[in-house]
């Protein structure tokens, strides 16, 4: 490729791939032009050559011609397979950025707060995770330079993480179609080393995502039912994020973001076991950034991390 | 004009052929109607993972009676249709009228019970689009319930309707001694459309009036 | 029904009037209405591309509005693939040749065949006139909830003329399948079948077992349009990725609708030019059951970003990867068949080549797409935009007019001007190959598709793409011309102008109404070449 950098941990593993696919390729396509530009001259009309014997079948051939092939694609295959499960499976040590997308923007939150629109500012190895979701239709955070991508879907989070290298300014695209804007729905990637991403991110300070989360949970009334002190039956949510909840329904499921941010937006879907489905849903009142900070807030919640400044 | 048997059309080369021309007209047809209804019971089976609790409630207002009554009526038109083939292969003419006409009265009784049960919604205000008053939590998810259940009973529905002008014309062509022994691959044919129709009922009745009372 | 005898009767000369064109039942006219119709789509689609083209011409968005032009892809994309591509060789050179291929008369269901043509042109008609007054912005992917709930132009009644002709499309392949299983002559067994016939029920039985899916997963974006419920939005409590799978489920196996048909006028291409049978005609059999079947089963490939779950995407990887092994098998085949060939370079074998070569980068570049970690990558860049023109144009339309050409003496009874077919098809492989290479690198480079404006540095393979789309419109303009002048002025072909073999070919040329004066009596297999 020659004007797209190879800006992630990702991007040389993926070149190797695409190169190894482009050299069988090129092999494939060289064999086959040449026969058939022999066969063409030899054979052409008029010429006079053996034209002679049967030689409209054979099984040996066709054999070789059809497992050799299969082998081929089964060794790419497996090769693919194992670099797709690595960009599937984030580390643990990777920190989360949430990702808004509407038509016809992109909204960054980053974990102390700062919040940033079409601009995402990061800083070299250190492995992100992005976790996304949609306002209104489907769009497609792609980063070509890191040779990643990802749909972000409404209603529900979908994620893909890396590992920037190098510093530099990146083309930041949307591309899942999206309507009118689609092709201006983008934006830059900034990678930054480490000490001036650190930088940036003080100068750029607000309170923490989960502080913003904290103060929606009184502004939005939650604190009214989920208050220890309330007089509403409601759960306590201190401590809820990777337990296990039972539901009235007899299921069990995580408490994981999913579960947290649909339990705002969909309280009917899954009602925790012991609860009347007395919480109203918060779909149209609450936008999808705010349903972010207050899952952030959410999961912090009763842990020794809920008080800014603590370990983090 | 051609030398073909009377009821052998001209690109044909003889009745056996132009018989099995159309019977396996009628099973490809029959295939591309499977897919077509096959993708609402997907639709159905997804959104009922997904929401359950909502589908079982739902459900609970169908009727369950007209519902078994409906289903009871269809296994015997299937039957009688049957019985009207038979009755024609082995040359028989008036009872096969009969018969057929009897169908198509099920058909219509069929059509009717279920106008009634649509009547019965709208005064429950359940029709998504026309009338729809559920409110509470589940209420965007019965919605949905509703919708699949309206669509595909009334492309069933719509199936039945055309079964039974099928039906009538078929009657009346038996009236008329156009069948005998020796033909009646339009009424072989006829009877296997039937028949899907009242397979494909098989499959509504207990995933739409039965899940939510298991 | 036929009226008295003509001085050299044929099919042409049966009945002049608008009328007896427009109420035949005989295959071969209706198929005469299909490629009239079909190239009328084929120009409509040809000019959105130009569009398209013009306005990327440039880095910035100056031609039209950011609407206007997704209305233009969308217009382009719907009319070249159900009004286009679909029919082309299945409706005209399969209606006129299937059943004289068979040794029948006509179809099964002639009265049928007429119907799926007017079906087609209802369908054609009503969905253009949507696409014109008011335009549809939604790609011709129709994804939701964009196209349920957000897009404000006219999906409804699009989906609707699709919805239409999607009729067209199984009541067809429904007529080919019972004419291939009940109507072949004496002797032609399964087995002596030309290749052309295999696709043909290949490509019936995808139709006739897909189509119906799109066409209920449209009538349900319809009904939720009109009533505002959301099996397929999440606002409501539906499912996105549920759209996804229906229309996949259609759409891959749609793309080897539009491309086993291409492989079977390719086999009866290269064989007539090679004066040789086959190479593994079973196998070749075999690949085109196997490519129709698995073509079921891969619908997921195109959904490793849309957010299915890890493991599904692994196993629709390799099934994608397993369905390349047929279309393997068929390019060694055809590559064989040229050895110890008697190989002429006429246009029909020029073309036929053109498929070959192309078909095979195009599907090369499959694989890249196939692999799931270079997906991420590619999808939904210029790579999969020129992975698919590969195929399709470079593939398909190229296979159409090389069938085109080799039959139009059998189908007119005249000769067009070789020297001219040749220059027009040499000049069409090199406008191609200008106007989408480039695309690959742009997609490689990471430029998106769908886009109205895009950065500064994809603007040097922009141009070429561009410049290369001006020699690929002219190309396709020629053959209008010869073949149009071949009418008059064309000399007459004989029974089999090219020397090849084939039922078709035994027949006079223009066929007479009902094909063979005596119904033949096939004794040997296809292909029987007898080599100098
Ligand atoms: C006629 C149309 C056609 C055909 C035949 C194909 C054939 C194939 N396609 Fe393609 N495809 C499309 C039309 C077609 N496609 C379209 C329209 C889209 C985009 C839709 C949209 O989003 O708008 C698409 C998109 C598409 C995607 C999704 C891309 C994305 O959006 O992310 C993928 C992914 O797997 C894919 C794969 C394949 C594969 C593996 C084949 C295989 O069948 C190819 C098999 C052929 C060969 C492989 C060549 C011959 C083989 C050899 C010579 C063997 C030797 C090789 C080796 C030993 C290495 N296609
Ligand atoms: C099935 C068949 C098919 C065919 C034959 C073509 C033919 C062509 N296509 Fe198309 N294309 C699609 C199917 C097809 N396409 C699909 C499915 C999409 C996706 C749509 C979507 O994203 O929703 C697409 C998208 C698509 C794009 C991407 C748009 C985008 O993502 O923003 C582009 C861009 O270059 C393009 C170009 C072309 C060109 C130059 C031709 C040329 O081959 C056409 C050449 C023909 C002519 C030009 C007509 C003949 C000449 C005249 C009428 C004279 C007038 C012309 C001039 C003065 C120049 N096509
Ligand atoms: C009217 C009272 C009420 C209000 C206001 C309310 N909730 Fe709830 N909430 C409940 C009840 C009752 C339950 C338990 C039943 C259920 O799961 O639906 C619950 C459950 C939850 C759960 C799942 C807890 C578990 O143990 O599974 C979360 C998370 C939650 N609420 C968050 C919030 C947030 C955030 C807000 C404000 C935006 C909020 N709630 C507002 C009453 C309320
Ligand atoms: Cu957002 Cu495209
Ligand atoms: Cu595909």
């Amino acid at each position: 490729m020659n004007f797209l950098p190879e800006a992630s941990g990702f991007a040389p593993r993926i070149d190797g791939l695409f190169y190894a696919m482009l050299g069988l390729s090129a092999l494939v396509v060289v064999a086959v032009f040449t026969t058939m530009l022999v066969f063409a001259i030899r054979f052409r009309r008029g010429r006079n050559v053996d034209r002679s014997g049967e030689s409209h079948r054979d099984l040996g051939i066709e054999l070789t011609w059809t497992l050799i092939p299969f082998a081929l694609f089964v060794g790419i295959f497996a090769w693919s397979i194992r670099l797709w499960i690595d960009m599937r499976t984030p580390p643990g040590d990777a920190t989360t950025i949430h990702v808004v997308g509407k038509q016809w923007m992109w909204e960054f939150e980053h974990l102390d707060g700062q919040r940033e629109i079409d601009t995402l500012h990061l800083a070299t190895g250190q492995p992100v995770r992005l976790v996304m979701i949609s306002q209104d239709v489907i769009h497609d955070v792609s980063i070509p330079a890191f040779r990643v991508k990802q749909d972000v879907l409404p209603g529900r989070y979908t994620q893909m993480w890396f590992t920037p290298t190098r510093p530099g300014t990146y083309n930041l695209f949307c591309a899942e179609y999206c309507g009118t804007d689609h092709s201006r729905m983008g934006g830059a990637v900034i990678v930054q080393t480490p000490q001036d991403h650190a930088r940036w991110l003080a100068s750029h300070a607000t309170g923490s995502l989960a502080e913003q989360g904290r103060a929606l949970f009184t502004r939005y009334g939650c604190a009214g039912c989920h208050d220890a002190r309330s007089s509403v039956h409601a759960p306590r949510l201190d401590g809820l994020y990777g337990s296990t909840v039972p539901l009235a329904d007899g299921r069990q499921v995580l408490a994981d973001e999913r579960y947290l941010h649909d339990s705002i937006t969909l309280p009917g879907s899954e009602v925790a076991a012991g609860y009347a489905p007395v919480m109203p849903s918060y779909k149209d009142r609450i936008d999808e950034a705010d349903i972010l900070a207050l899952v952030a807030y959410l999961k912090v919640r009763g842990t020794d991390r809920e008080t800014p400044h603590a370990s983090r | 004009m051609n030398a073909h048997a009377p009821h052998t059309a001209e690109q044909f080369d003889d009745a056996a052929q132009q018989r099995d021309a159309a019977t396996l007209g009628m099973w490809a047809f029959l295939a591309t109607e499977v897919l077509f209804f096959g993708v609402l019971f997907a639709a159905y089976t997804v959104c009922r993972v997904i929401w359950p609790d909502a589908f079982a409630s739902a459900s609970r207002h169908t009727d369950l009676t007209l519902g078994g009554l409906e289903t009871a009526i269809l296994l015997t038109s299937s039957f009688t249709v049957a019985l009207a083939v038979r009755d024609v292969q082995l040359g028989g003419r008036r009872l096969a009228t009969g018969l057929l006409c009897g169908t198509a009265v099920l058909g219509l009784v069929f059509l009717a019970i279920h106008g009634f049960e649509y009547y019965h919604d709208y005064k429950a205000a359940v029709i998504p689009g026309i009338r729809y008053e559920e409110v509470g939590g589940f209420a965007a998810q019965e919605r949905l319930f509703f919708f699949l259940y309206y669509v595909t009973t009334g492309f069933h529905a719509l199936h039945v309707s055309v079964g039974v002008v099928v039906l009538l014309t078929m009657a009346l062509r038996t009236h008329r001694a156009a069948f005998g022994p020796g033909y009646h691959t339009p009424l072989e044919v006829s009877a296997l459309y039937w028949h899907l129709v009242d397979i494909v009922w098989i499959f509504v009745f207990p995933l739409y009036y039965q899940v939510g009372r298991a | 029904m036929l009226p008295a005898e003509q001085a050299a009767p044929s099919y042409l000369t049966d009945g002049n009037t608008l009328r007896s064109w427009l109420a035949t039942h005989d295959h071969k006219r209706i198929a005469i209405l299909y490629a009239v119709s079909i190239t009328f789509f084929f120009f409509l689609g040809g000019i959105a591309a130009a569009l398209i083209r013009l306005e990327l011409a440039t880095p910035a968005g100056d031609l039209m509005s950011a609407d206007t032009y997704n209305k233009t892809f969308t217009f382009h994309g719907v009319v070249m693939v159900w009004f286009f591509l679909i029919p082309s060789i299945p409706n005209t050179l399969g209606n006129f040749l299937l059943p004289i291929m068979i040794g029948a008369r006509d179809v099964a269901f002639p009265r049928l065949n007429l119907f799926s043509w007017y079906l087609y042109v209802a369908g054609g008609i009503f969905t253009v006139a949507c696409l014109l007054l008011g335009g549809v912005d939604t790609g011709w992917t129709f994804y939701t909830p964009f196209s349920t709930m957000f897009s404000n132009s006219n999906v409804m009644l699009t989906v609707v003329g699709v919805f239409i002709v999607g009729f067209s499309s199984i009541l067809t392949g429904l007529n080919f399948i019972v004419t291939i299983h009940t109507m072949r002559t004496t002797g032609m067994t399964w087995f002596r079948l030309p290749l052309f016939v295999w696709s043909m029920y290949g490509v019936s039985l995808v139709m006739l077992l897909a189509t119906p899916v799109l066409a209920m997963t449209l009538a349900l974006i319809a009904a939720e349009r009109l009533l505002g419920v959301g099996i397929f939005d999440p606002a409501l409590g539906g499912d996105p990725l549920l759209f996804q799978h229906f229309f996949w489920f259609y759409s891959h196996p749609a793309v080897y609708i539009m491309v086993l048909p291409a492989m079977g006028v390719v086999s009866e291409l290269i064989t007539a030019g090679v004066r040789r049978r086959i190479f593994g005609y079973r196998f070749m059999v075999y690949s085109i059951i196997g490519i129709a079947v698995i073509g079921f089963l891969v619908w997921g490939h195109h959904m490793f970003v849309a957010g299915q779950s890890m493991y599904a995407s692994i196993v629709f990887s390799i099934l994608s990867f397993i369905i390349a092994v047929p279309s393997a098998i068929k390019v060694f085949n055809w590559t064989a068949t040229l050895y110890k060939g008697d190989i002429a370079f006429g246009a029909p074998m020029i073309y036929a080549l053109g498929f070959v070569g192309l078909f095979m980068l195009g599907g090369l570049t499959g694989l890249f797409l196939a692999a799931t970690a270079l997906d991420v990558n590619l999808t939904d860049t210029y790579f999969v935009v020129a992975h698919f023109h590969y195929i399709m144009v470079g593939g398909s339309v190229m296979a159409y007019l090389g069938g085109i050409h080799f039959w139009w003496p059998k189908i007119t009874g005249r000769m067009f001007s070789e020297a001219w077919a040749r220059f027009a098809a040499i000049l069409m492989f090199l406008g191609f190959n200008l106007t989408f290479f480039p695309q690959f690198l742009a997609g490689a480079e990471g430029m998106p598709r769908r886009y109205h404006q895009y950065p500064a540095e994809y603007g040097l393979l922009n141009i070429l793409s561009s410049a290369g789309a001006v020699l690929l419109a002219a190309s396709y303009l020629l053959p209008i011309g010869y073949f149009l002048w071949s009418l008059r002025f064309g000399e007459r072909a004989g029974n089999d102008p090219w020397g090849a073999e084939g039922l078709e070919w035994t027949t006079s040329s223009p066929p007479p109404t009902h094909n063979f004066e005596a119904p033949p009596v096939v004794t040997e297999g296809p292909y029987a070449y007898t080599h100098p």
